[in-house]
């Protein structure tokens, strides 16, 4: 069962049926790394570990965390808990997920709609496209959704924000380029007020973390939705693509701090780069991650489940 | 955030000093400490890999020098590594015999194509160019009406195609036609965005590319990206024979390890640097700056030309022999904060510094224009005397000052507290190389504006 915002809903195909069925992508096949290293193998040893240090630093997962890791299947090692290499898999499978679980937490619960979505993120992450994403979900649910034009910056982000939400039938409500971020906000919550939508969804101009000027634009963008509703926002989602490397651990703090990230979306999944950065953000600042982008297309997000991300990991 | 690598590398080698020799022993945790620090600059694990046995073959037994430290030598041969990926030198563009020279811009999905496509055209028109652009990306929402905006912004022609033009490779064709018509030179052909492993995709590039016969393909490249850089760079360079790379969004904080695992892929050069959104923020790329960024030292270089740029350098040489003999006065503190205000927005200039080693000080200092202007105005409400001589401001005085510069007594108050500070504090400081040049750039935490809200 998902959680959303509203509560649940069906469960859908998986992340990997969905990227299994993106024919044309050579996806090199499902073969298996860690597999590969533990065949015809029996003992834990160095060359082994190395190995498997290549895989977990290789999918982004950061060294600290990755050595965190492989200090623990050591020290196992040493008191002979673990000699088995076959039993090696389950038990860093079991670490990831329990770094994951740990972070897991249901949305806000909204007491009374509009749901605010505020969507936030440095430049080029896929925000505008999550949100198109985001929307053709809720509308799935039946959720009136109500589109906010809240980048007001970059060059014809309004007309991109306009066809997703032709795309995905949701109101939008936008002003001029280059006007004040808030004051489309404050349009877009009062209007979604007064016509009693379910969900608005607010779209900011991409941004990198130590701008602390634009930090501080997001926070004025908050603070503006509360004058309209209390306990707005519901949700912010930090959108963070699939590529990024060590930066995200440090987007995901500076993010947090200003505008204060519920959750995540990891985009771009459907390439070869396997985001393992959320698993350090997951460690360090608890984040719970909700979706995964795997396309360009309206229906390409999908909930996040962590026992198919981490297999991914592990994918050549 | 990061430990500066050379402070690390200081720390391992505290007691080497007398040992002789660099050996495989007390090298150990250094290249340790290295390595660490490419991985955490994203540099790709197997380049970190081959780096760091280059790095130990060198090392090894060389003696240790007396005019430099262990460590300042160990960066030295690091440094000189990352440098031999890199490049020593900038790498310039080329141009076709025959114009019109068409440039192809390709990468994956928001790493700043279209951005650097526009910044380019600028740049191209500022060095003798006459460019023209073109967008081929018909399948982002808005991707064309985006490339307009910007043309319009930077000046220069695009071409739209006619109506039932819809196709990349039929506008692609149209545009080589009406560049040559219209006399431009260089054709800027902004393509989408794509996963190297989009067959269709791809393919649709490789015709592009035997269509236009590009003299450049320049693969745009985010600094932010991770250790699935060389996969995508190298991909892109499979099909296609990319001629350079850009790398975008060096204005922030990552430490752009991707430049050296693309350069080490394609062996295709760096050409350019991207450092913010308008269409001026775009550099030619220093491959020294590079290796210093990657190895968490700030790209400090940048900055100094930047401020040496604006900044008066026989006033700079005056004010530190000011500084240094303690007669630093309130009229000289204002005359530094005119010229800090002429750099321009001070954010961006303070964004260049290296947030670590010997400018940990400046990490916190966010500078507030406005408040720079207040102390201006404070201190033009002195009488020259009270300016050459603070010690002589009493209560009547500030109260005189605070009602002439609209500001509270409270505000001089504070403002001559932290000058006798300062001027303390700059003495002892002023003798680091930033200090020699620029004495005053190098504020501590809390002078004046040091703890007031950023703009
Ligand atoms: N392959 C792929 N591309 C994506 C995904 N999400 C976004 N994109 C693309 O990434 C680029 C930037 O997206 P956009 O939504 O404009 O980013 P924003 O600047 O954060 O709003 C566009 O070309 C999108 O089509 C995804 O999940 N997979
Ligand atoms: N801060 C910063 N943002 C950049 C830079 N280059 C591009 N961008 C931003 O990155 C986002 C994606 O850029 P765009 O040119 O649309 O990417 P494309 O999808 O590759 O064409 C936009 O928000 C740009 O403003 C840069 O050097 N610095
Ligand atoms: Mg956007
Ligand atoms: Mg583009």
């Amino acid at each position: 069962m998902i959680q959303t915002l509203f509560g649940s809903v069906e469960p859908e195909p998986s992340l990997l049926e969905k990227l299994k069925s993106g024919v044309q992508k050579t996806r090199a096949g499902l073969v298996n790394a860690l597999e590969d290293a533990l065949q015809g193998r029996k003992e834990i040893d160095a060359e082994l570990l190395d190995e498997l240090e290549s895989t977990l630093i290789s999918a982004d997962i950061g060294v600290r965390t990755t050595e965190e890791i492989l200090e623990r299947i050591r020290q196992r090692v040493e008191r002979h808990q673990l000699a088995d290499a076959a039993e090696l898999k389950g038990m860093i499978r079991e670490q990831l997920l329990e770094i994951l679980a740990a972070s897991e937490r249901a949305p806000a619960h909204v007491a009374e709609p509009p749901a605010v979505i505020l969507m936030v993120g440095v430049n080029g992450s896929g925000k505008t496209t999550t949100i198109g994403k985001l929307a053709q979900r809720l509308k799935n649910e039946h959720r009136s959704v109500l589109l906010c034009a809240a980048d007001t910056f970059r060059a014809a982000a309004i007309e991109q924000l306009e066809v997703w939400a032709e795309r995905s039938g949701a109101q939008l409500v936008r002003q001029g380029p280059g006007s004040d971020p808030s004051a489309v906000v404050f349009d877009a919550v009062q209007a979604a007020k007064a016509r009693k939508v379910d969900c608005v969804i607010v779209d900011t101009a991409g941004r990198l973390q130590t701008k602390e000027h634009l930090m501080a634009e997001l926070h004025k963008m908050t603070r503006t939705a509360r004058k309209v509703i209390p306990d707005a926002p519901h949700e912010v989602l930090l959108v963070l693509d699939a590529t990024t490397g060590q930066n995200g651990l440090e987007q995901a703090r500076k993010f947090t701090e200003s505008s204060g990230v519920t959750g995540i979306v990891l985009t771009k999944l459907d390439g070869t780069a396997k985001g393992g950065i959320v698993v350090a953000i997951a460690r360090e600042l608890n984040l719970p991650i909700r979706y995964v982008g795997v396309g360009e297309k309206v229906d390409d997000l999908l909930p996040f489940d962590s026992e198919t991300f981490i297999e991914s990991l592990f994918e050549k | 955030m990061f430990d500066n690598l050379s402070e690390k590398l200081q720390r391992v080698f505290k007691n080497l000093r007398g040992e002789g020799k660099l050996s495989a022993e007390n090298m150990e945790s250094a290249l340790r400490e290295i390595r660490l620090a490419l991985l955490e600059a994203d540099v790709n694990f197997r380049v970190v890999k081959q780096l760091i046995e280059n790095i130990k073959a060198k090392a090894m037994g060389e003696d240790v020098l007396t005019a430099l430290s262990p460590s300042q030598q160990v960066i030295k041969i690091v440094h000189e590594e990352l440098i031999k990926i890199l490049g020593s030198h900038e790498a310039k563009l080329r141009f076709a015999n025959e114009p019109p020279s068409v440039f192809m811009i390709v990468g994956l999905q928001g790493s700043g194509k279209t951005t650097s496509a526009g910044k380019l055209a600028r740049w191209l028109s500022r060095n003798g160019h006459r460019p023209m652009l073109v967008s081929v990306d018909v399948y982002r929402p808005a991707a064309r009406e985006q490339l307009k905006v910007i043309a319009k912004e930077v000046g220069q022609p695009i071409w739209e195609g006619a109506a039932e033009e819809k196709l990349p490779l039929d506008l692609a064709r149209s545009a080589r036609r009406e560049c040559a018509n219209m006399g431009r030179d260089v054709l800027l052909v902004d393509t989408a965005g794509r996963l190297h492993i989009d067959e269709d995709l791809m393919t649709e590039l490789q015709q592009l590319k035997e269509q236009l016969n590009p003299v450049e393909i320049l693969f745009v490249a985010d600094a932010m990206t991770g250790q699935d850089a060389v996969k995508s760079a190298d991909e892109f360079h499979k099909r296609l024979g990319i001629t350079g790379i850009i790398l975008t969004k060096m204005d922030g904080d990552a430490r752009g390890g991707a430049a050296l695992s693309i350069r080490n892929v394609t062996g295709q050069p760096l050409k350019f640097v991207g450092v913010g959104e308008k269409s001026d923020a775009f550099e030619p790329f220093h491959p020294d700056r590079a290796a210093n960024r990657i190895l968490g030292m700030g790209d400090i270089l940048s900055f100094i030309e930047k401020a040496s740029e604006e900044i008066d350098q026989k006033k700079a040489v005056e004010m530190q022999r000011k500084l240094i003999d303690n007669e630093f006065t309130l009229e000289d503190f204002r005359d530094q904060l005119r010229q800090i205000r002429k750099l321009g927005p001070l954010s961006g200039l303070l964004d260049m510094m290296p947030k670590v080693g010997m400018l940990k000080e400046l990490k916190d200092v966010k500078v507030d224009e406005n408040e720079i202007n207040h102390v201006v105005a404070i201190i033009d409400s002195m009488t020259p005397r009270e300016r050459d001589n603070h010690m002589i401001i009493n209560g009547s005085r500030r109260r005189r000052i605070a009602r002439g510069s609209g500001r509270s007594v409270q505000e001089v108050n504070q403002l001559l507290k932290q000058y006798a500070q300062a001027r303390k504090m700059m003495k002892s400081l002023s003798g680091g190389f930033l200090g020699r040049k620029f004495g005053k750039m190098k504020m501590p935490a809390g002078f004046p504006f040091g703890n007031l809200p950023g703009r």
